[in-house]
């Protein structure tokens, strides 16, 4: 019996703008066809799901995945009176504030409440350089890897010894025994931490052992990366990832295509991965965007929409459709867009509540009806 | 040296470098130490030239810094500009007037207007604030970033009229919201040329939506609210030449723009939209400047006179108190180690760092721009900016960082490690340490120097030289580095 594990939530941030229609595709819908007579994925090209929808021909391993019920798919997804500014949206996404410009990022909030001394400076762990909105939080330590095997302080002294006697300098110039004030005392504090999450991490990839190879695309880096912490066991709940870019004005239907094949084929990886460690149980995945895209096509690509699809990935999720496809005719679209019909606080409420047991309400700052996911949620 | 009773000119003047400027090299402050403060001063607000890497020899080596499109061009543009400039504190007060009226490309798509945006700031960044207030309430980057095309007669929207004077001049408290509807009725035909073109433009290309070129103001009377107004208690047809000059004749204005600046260049103060609860840090700093602001006709270079020339700005305690922003870490750092007297890719790294760091430049959080102080750093941006310094200064390429190790290695002997270390800090800038971080380096540099005798191998220029590197990257990675 596998022992009872906290639960961890990983996120894949879709950036820039996945084109929901051609992502999970309505492709014997009339109006589909329509309004994409430049980009339409065809029968002989689509990936067939069930009721009259199919999956983008990059996202193969997905269907795998779906195939054993282990992908919800989260449709019509959004908030009120959508932004199109790819900055302004994806900054609603991080705070879960649609109506005025929000500071602090729900995962940030989130982790407050599940390490709330901060005793722990790995809790929260993001692969990319620069802090995601989504995991600022006042006083929350995140740690941003870029390349989890050159991670660390002081990286550009190039002998081992003297970076080491460096390091250990570094870590006495910053004690709280030196310096005066509080900002000193801040910055000492600051830098210790930083200088304890990369000794931490730095520790996970000698502990991982694995035969699952992962596929040679720039993200697959970033979920064996996951894998390494995680099944290192040093306590992070919140995993951050980013790819894109799917700012498809022009030449979607390669790029979004090869965008969800490296994605994909990286998932499914990372998935076996966790099952042949017996560690699959414990770990859910978030696949979002910023905003779906314009109904109709432009010649090559589609424009900045509104209306988007989720994912959930995970062996405790429940499979299958949320919600209903937003109608794709013309009558029924808001300015060319599909109209949402999916609050996306709805879904970080499944996931705060649900999956990482915090309160939902002080982060989403309301209640919002739960699509209810997860294996043993009930309806 | 320095002695440790009294603070010497040379301090005072890398202070007021770190503040107006990026940094001062070790020659700079040397030569400014030669004519004094307050020449210094003057030599600051009224640069004899203002030079710094052409543009045309830049865009023939980048060609998307001449489309400026997207932010890694308009951002390493401005770059170049902070790393190589010969009047520092124009640069500076753009930085400060872009945080103040923090406009955002994101939102704009096209780069350009926002350049030339940047360019009014420096224009009119240390003059008239009038003419500056003017200025932005015509540019079309604001107009369009606050929704001002969309303010017509009888169809107000308040986007600009309210951030005027909420963010722009004088700070919530100071006026009702009957006010904020009367001033957005001021503006109502402050709006771009052609506007019907670029919305026809928008609908046909979103990758570029308002076309290539830059927009121009155009006041349409046709579509002004030339109905009674009353703003602030003065009444008549309030166009919003009027407005402006209303909030540039207020106390408020006054203290609320002194607040900003001290914050930018005195000590970190609190974010801003607690400013209308908790007063300021230094009441009486405030008045001095706020005292400057209407003695000289609404100067902001006089304000800044005033500053740099008080007790309170050369007080021990204002020195070496404010947290760096990332574009003062990465400028300073490139300013200290050289390198740039041609393009070089380097510029976009310099960039993105600035951005990995929490200030991506022309790409403002929100309209309230960066909050600054302790908001600049958490464990990720903490890394970045040791690891940016660090690898900047430890990069023997540099000309700079040459200069510095060529001249330090002969340095490298037995027993004069502190002698050693100190020189490293003089070369950073004067670089002021904590007696307990200082003695931390020299102990670090006294161990390598030993560590000397066993380098078989390498030659022993080349091992005294790496000597030199390491401890230039290990004093640019301390909090005291962090700190102008």
């Amino acid at each position: 019996m596998a022992e009872k594990r906290d639960k961890v939530l990983v996120v894949i941030q879709l950036s820039g703008g996945n084109d929901y229609l051609n992502c999970v595709v309505p492709y014997e819908n009339g109006h589909y066809k329509d309004a994409r007579p430049n980009l339409k994925i065809t029968d002989d090209r689509v990936i067939p799901l069930d009721n009259g929808l199919g999956l983008n021909p990059g996202m193969g391993p997905v269907k795998d995945l779906y195939d054993r019920g282990k992908v919800a798919i989260m449709h019509g997804i959004g908030y009120p009176e959508p932004n199109r500014s790819h900055f302004r949206s994806m900054d609603i996404w991080h705070t879960a504030e649609p109506t005025k410009v929000g500071d602090k990022g729900w995962l940030g909030q989130a982790v407050q409440e599940l390490d709330p001394n901060g005793e722990n400076v790995v809790t929260a762990v993001n692969f990319s350089n620069g802090l995601p909105r989504a995991l600022a939080a006042p006083g929350v330590p995140v740690a941003s890897v870029g390349d989890l095997n050159n991670y660390g302080l002081l990286t550009g002294i190039d002998g081992q010894q003297q970076r080491e006697k460096a390091l250990s300098t570094f870590n006495r110039i910053y004690s709280p025994a030196i310096g005066s004030g509080a900002v000193m005392d801040y910055l000492g504090k600051t830098g210790q931490d930083a200088l304890r999450g990369a000794e931490i991490l730095s520790t996970a990839p000698g502990k991982y052992h694995s035969n699952v190879e992962y596929p040679d695309n720039p993200f697959a880096s970033s979920l064996k990366g996951v894998a390494q912490v995680h099944m290192a066991d040093l306590g992070t709940r919140v995993f951050y990832t980013q790819y894109g870019s799917f700012d498809t004005h022009a030449d979607e239907v390669k790029t979004q295509e090869r965008l969800w094949h490296h994605i994909s084929d990286s998932l499914a990886a990372f998935y076996q991965d966790l099952e042949e460690a017996g560690r699959s149980e414990e770990v859910m995945v978030l696949m979002f965007s910023e905003f779906g895209r314009r109904v109709k096509d432009n010649g090559t690509g589609t424009d900045h929409g509104s209306g988007g699809v989720s994912f959930l990935v995970g062996d405790q999720v429940k499979g299958g459709h949320y919600n209903e496809y937003p109608e794709i005719e013309t009558s029924a679209l808001v300015e060319g867009d599909l109209r949402f019909n999916n609050d996306f606080r709805g879904l970080y409420t499944d996931i705060l509540e649900d999956w990482l047991s915090v309160d939902a309400k002080p982060i989403v700052q309301g209640q919002y009806e739960k699509n209810r996911p997860f294996v043993g949620s009930t309806n | 040296m320095v002695t440790s009773s009294s603070v010497s000119q040379t301090q005072l003047i890398s202070h007021l470098l770190r503040r107006a400027g990026f940094g001062g090299t070790r020659e700079e402050i040397d030569s400014f130490v030669k004519i004094g403060y307050e020449a210094t001063v003057d030599h600051l607000l009224d640069p004899p030239t203002v030079e710094s890497m052409p543009q045309d020899i830049i865009r023939r080596y980048h060609v998307d810094q001449s489309d400026l499109r997207i932010q890694p061009a308009t951002g390493s543009n401005w770059i170049y500009r902070m790393v190589t400039t010969t009047a520092p504190l124009q640069e500076k007060i753009a930085l400060f007037w872009h945080r103040v009226f923090a406009t955002g490309q994101t939102k704009l798509i096209q780069g350009k207007v926002i350049m030339t945006q940047l360019q009014m700031f420096r224009d009119l960044g240390l003059g008239n604030y009038r003419d500056l207030l003017l200025g932005l309430s015509r540019d079309p980057a604001m107009l369009m970033w606050l929704d001002n095309q969309d303010n017509h007669n009888g169809a107000i929207n308040e986007n600009y009229g309210r951030e005027i004077l909420e963010l722009f001049s004088m700070g919530v408290g100071n006026y009702t919201e009957k006010d904020i509807y009367e001033c957005s009725r001021a503006f109502t035909g402050w709006t771009i040329a052609n506007e019907p073109y670029n919305a026809q433009k928008m609908r046909n290309n979103t990758a570029r939506p308002y076309g290539y070129i830059g927009w121009q103001f155009r006041y349409d009377d046709s579509d002004h609210d030339h109905g009674d107004k009353e703003f602030l208690g003065e009444k008549g047809d309030l166009n919003g030449e009027d407005i402006v000059d209303i909030i540039c004749k207020q106390r408020a204005t006054a203290r609320f723009i002194a607040r900003h600046l001290y914050h930018a260049f005195v000590s970190d103060e609190l974010p801003v939209p607690q400013w209308p609860h908790i007063g300021p840090r230094d009441p009486e700093a405030i008045e001095i400047m706020a005292d400057a602001y209407f003695k000289s006709g609404y100067s902001i270079g006089e304000m800044l006179r005033a500053t740099f020339n008080s007790d309170f700005f050369k007080a021990e305690a204002a020195r070496n108190a404010r947290i760096k922003s990332p574009v003062e870490v990465v400028v300073g750092s490139l300013r200290l180690a050289g390198g740039y007297e041609w393009p070089t890719w380097d510029v976009y790294d310099a960039n993105a760092s600035c951005g990995f760091m929490g200030q991506s430049l022309l790409a403002p959080p929100s309209v309230e721009g960066w909050q600054g102080g302790e908001d600049w750093v958490s464990t990720g941006s903490m890394m970045q900016r040791v690891n940016y310094a660090s690898k900047v200064l430890g990069d023997a390429e540099r000309p700079g960082v040459r200069t510095m190790v060529e001249e330090l290695s002969r340095e490298v002997k037995p027993g004069n490690a502190a002698a050693l270390v100190d020189a490293c800090l003089e070369r950073l800038g004067y670089l002021e340490l904590e007696a307990a971080t200082r003695q931390e380096i020299v102990d670090f540099a006294a161990d390598q120097v030993g560590g000397l005798s066993g380098s078989a191998g390498e030659s022993k220029n080349f091992a005294a030289e790496r000597v030199v590197v390491s401890i230039l990257q290990l004093a640019v990675a301390t909090r005291e580095f962090q700190m102008a």
